[in-house]
């Protein structure tokens, strides 16, 4: 169980997914601190589905609003940033370079490239989180 | 003391730091908060900035430093950081995921004492008690300097955050100041250091100030040398609050440059013209570069300082370059008013209010002020308390209207002290408990009535001036120009009507802020410093101008030409009804060639009682006009 977990923490850093930051995480994770990695992610989890709908939303209003897309955009990337979602913060950069160029299609198209790295990554570490329960 | 106090608990000193965290991201700020908590400070979160600020002000020294995210919903990060800085003068430290250089820049300029990007590693938290200890140490050694003066208050750090060198600069010379008048600086380091922690005290201090100064002043004579110790002192504070200034001046400028020609004006006029004194201290603003300099500057002038202060002017007030209209016995009135202008300005700035209380201050000021008007000698007494005011008064203005009704700071505000007109709307914000009481008297001269009618067209045309920030550096300025109008809505403009409301009607386009006839030359130089601020005091100016070249044949001209100039810029047409009157007194005085502009001033004054109103109104004008 532990070595299972180790693994796919692992292939979670070497696939990309995740960086150093999440290393930063597990160091803050201590005694006094026993679940502070999962508990982070999962409070990005639950944030993060208010800031998505946020952005559909505001997609589909026309003529689109590019600036406030960077905005909401903007404090989507800086969530991801902090727990280490690696993939997920790339495809929120792209997405934001669409926004200020005014590309509409670039940006539903990439939107959907983020909701797709934001879902697997959830799907992974949960994964992982599980494994690590089972292990201790 | 304090900072070995702080050495000595150097090794200790991280662990236990209080910190504020704020953040509207739960995510960021959760890993914020254990971070923190990490390096073993105390933490204290919120996602909202507006508990934060409520959190920050429920007690002064809860914290010891503050962590803020730039973007948030509730308030932009840099306000509150302005806020945060110009109230209480805690360190703050900007956080964002945008490490756009811009973006960085508007942190520093906003008083950030650092800016982390996201996502933020322990290394860099570990690192940023070095802000607490550095800003005690600042404050501290301000404080030793002003050692009689300041208290020792590092740790909450009144005020002195930024303008360390200021501080220390005004300390020092607080304390000269304090040989001069050892009231007058023990005031002034109270007040300093109040006004770095509540507006109202500050304000307060400000109208005892410069009764004080103005005592000191006369008993010492002429030193310019006094002026610019109190801007500086009166610099420093503002420059702590430089940010909120900067906005409050950029309104005031023009009502700065009005109250700067003024003050040049009536610096000219007398050694009550303190104005010139502050003209100096203006200068010695400038370099503080807040806008609070002109807001010093402003204060300087009893009625010339105004107009800087309210503006951005004061900036410009920079241009006044005091030390040309700095008239010796003004300068110390203005140094003192000055320092009163300066508390009042740091008051001003945290009260965005002003605008609110120049009005309340005004009207009352005015007509009590109108009213007493008595003799110029008053005035040039009162010129230099109302130095005082204008700075204070804008603040005092509002608060203060009872500062007015002394009748003895009417003829002052006749004078040209402008200020007072200025501070009728502008002090009243910032702490000018002084400037109201300069206001009245000048400002509230109810026989200004002519003036009145003016001022009211101005005012309205101020209004938009001094209702905004700009009020607080503008105050002096509104104060002066309220003065001579029926200030009682005059002030209510603006301080930043001043320029507008006096409507200094491009009476003289000459005017320039040269106002000042007697230092002629300086007077030009403060009228062309006016006239940058003057946007709203621009009609002052020219009021002054007016007043130059009627009283001196030689140093009005000088003036008037000016003031005219600046005038123009600034002054509503409404004002040039005013502008009218102004050319009266001119004539009036003309006659009497008055080199100075102090003599101009007075002799305003004293056809003001003549005049009744007109009188008033000029006087009010020079304010107004500088």
């Amino acid at each position: 169980m532990e070595r299972q977990a180790a693994y796919l923490r692992n292939a979670l850093f070497d696939q990309g997914y995740l960086d150093e930051q999440f290393l930063q995480l597990e160091d803050l994770q201590d005694e006094t601190n026993p679940h502070f990695v999962e508990e982070v992610v999962k409070l990005f989890y639950t944030d993060s589905v208010r800031l998505i709908q946020s952005i559909e939303l505001t997609l589909k209003n026309t003529p689109r609003d590019f600036e406030k897309l960077d905005k909401i955009m903007h404090q989507f990337k800086g969530s991801s940033t902090s727990i280490g979602a690696k993939k997920v913060k790339k495809e929120c950069t792209q997405f934001q370079e669409y926004c200020n160029v005014g590309n509409v299609e670039g940006c539903i198209r990439e939107f959907q490239e983020v909701k797709q790295e934001h879902a697997a990554l959830k799907r992974k570490l949960e994964h992982y989180f599980q494994l690590a329960r089972e292990a201790r | 003391m304090v900072v070995e106090g702080i050495r000595g608990d150097a090794e200790n000193f991280p662990v236990g730091m209080r910190v504020l965290a704020v953040d509207d991201d739960p995510t960021c700020l959760k890993l914020l908060e254990t971070l923190l908590r990490k390096c073993h400070y105390n933490v204290t979160t919120t996602n909202q900035a507006r508990v934060a600020l409520k959190m920050i002000r429920e007690k002064k020294d809860r914290f010891d430093l503050v962590i803020s995210d730039v973007h948030m919903p509730d308030m932009d990060g840099f306000k509150l950081l302005e806020l945060v800085g110009l109230e209480m003068d805690l360190p703050v430290i900007m956080l964002s995921a945008n490490s756009d250089p811009k973006l960085v820049m508007k942190g520093v300029t906003h008083g950030a004492c650092d800016y982390l990007v996201k996502p933020i590693r322990i290394e860099e938290l570990r690192n940023i008690w070095q802000h607490v200890i550095r800003r005690k140490k600042v404050d501290s050694k301000n404080q030793n300097r002003s050692s009689n003066q300041t208290k020792a208050h590092p740790a909450s750090g009144e005020g002195h955050g930024s303008p360390l060198a200021g501080n220390t600069d005004q300390n020092g010379k607080f304390n000269r100041k304090r040989k001069e008048d050892d009231d007058e600086t023990e005031d002034n380091d109270n007040e300093y250091e109040d006004n770095g922690t509540q507006k109202k005290p500050r304000v307060v201090w400000t109208i005892e100030l410069h009764r004080k100064f103005v005592q000191a002043v006369n008993q010492l004579g002429i030193e310019k040398a006094v002026p610019k110790r109190i801007l500086d002192m009166m610099n420093v504070e503002g420059l702590t609050r430089e940010n909120k200034y900067r906005l409050y001046l950029k309104r005031i400028s023009t009502v700065a440059t009005q109250q700067a020609n003024m003050a040049a004006a009536l610096g000219v006029k007398d050694s009550g013209f303190m104005h010139m004194g502050s003209l100096d201290g203006f200068g010695d603003f400038r370099t503080f570069s807040g806008t609070r300099l002109g807001n010093v500057a402003l204060s300087s002038y009893p009625g010339v300082m105004l107009g800087r202060l309210n503006s951005p002017g004061n900036v410009n007030m920079r241009n006044l370059t005091p030390s040309s209209l700095v008239q010796p016995t003004l300068a110390q009135n203005l140094s003192s008013s000055i320092n009163s202008l300066g508390k009042m300005n740091l008051v001003l700035p945290t009260s965005n209010q002003t605008p609110s209380l120049f009005q309340g201050i005004q009207p009352s000021l005015e007509m009590d002020q109108l009213q007493h008007n008595k003799g110029t000698a008053n005035f040039t007494s009162i010129n230099n308390s109302r130095i005082f005011r204008t700075g204070s008064a804008g603040a005092a203005l509002g608060s203060s209207n009872s500062l007015f009704n002394s009748p003895m700071s009417n003829p002052l505000l006749l004078h040209g002290n402008t200020q007072q007109p200025l501070s009728g709307g502008r002090f009243g914000n910032q702490s000018a408990p002084f400037t109201s009481e300069s206001f009245n008297n000048g400002v509230s001269d109810p026989t200004n009535e002519n003036w009145q009618n003016r001022v009211d067209a101005s005012k309205i045309h101020p209004n938009t001036l001094l209702s905004a920030e700009p009020f607080h550096s503008q105050l002096p300025l509104n104060g002066l120009r309220d003065n001579n109008s029926s200030n009682g809505t005059y002030l209510q403009n603006n301080p930043i009507d001043l320029s507008s409301g006096l409507a200094l009607p491009p009476f003289e386009d000459s005017r320039e802020m040269q106002c000042q006839v007697g230092p002629m030359g300086d007077v030009q130089n403060m009228a062309q410093s006016w006239s940058e601020q003057r946007q709203g005091s621009g009609i002052v100016n020219q009021k002054m101008d007016m007043y130059t070249g009627g009283r001196s044949s030689s140093g009005g001209s000088a003036l008037v030409q000016q003031n005219g100039k600046l005038v123009t810029e600034s002054i509503p047409r409404s004002n040039e009804d005013f502008l009218f009157e102004q050319p009266k007194l001119p004539s009036g005085l003309a006659p009497q060639g008055y080199d100075s502009l102090d003599e101009l001033v007075n002799a305003m004054i004293k056809r003001e009682q003549d005049e009744n109103g007109e009188f008033a109104f000029e006087n009010y004008s020079f304010g107004a006009g500088m």
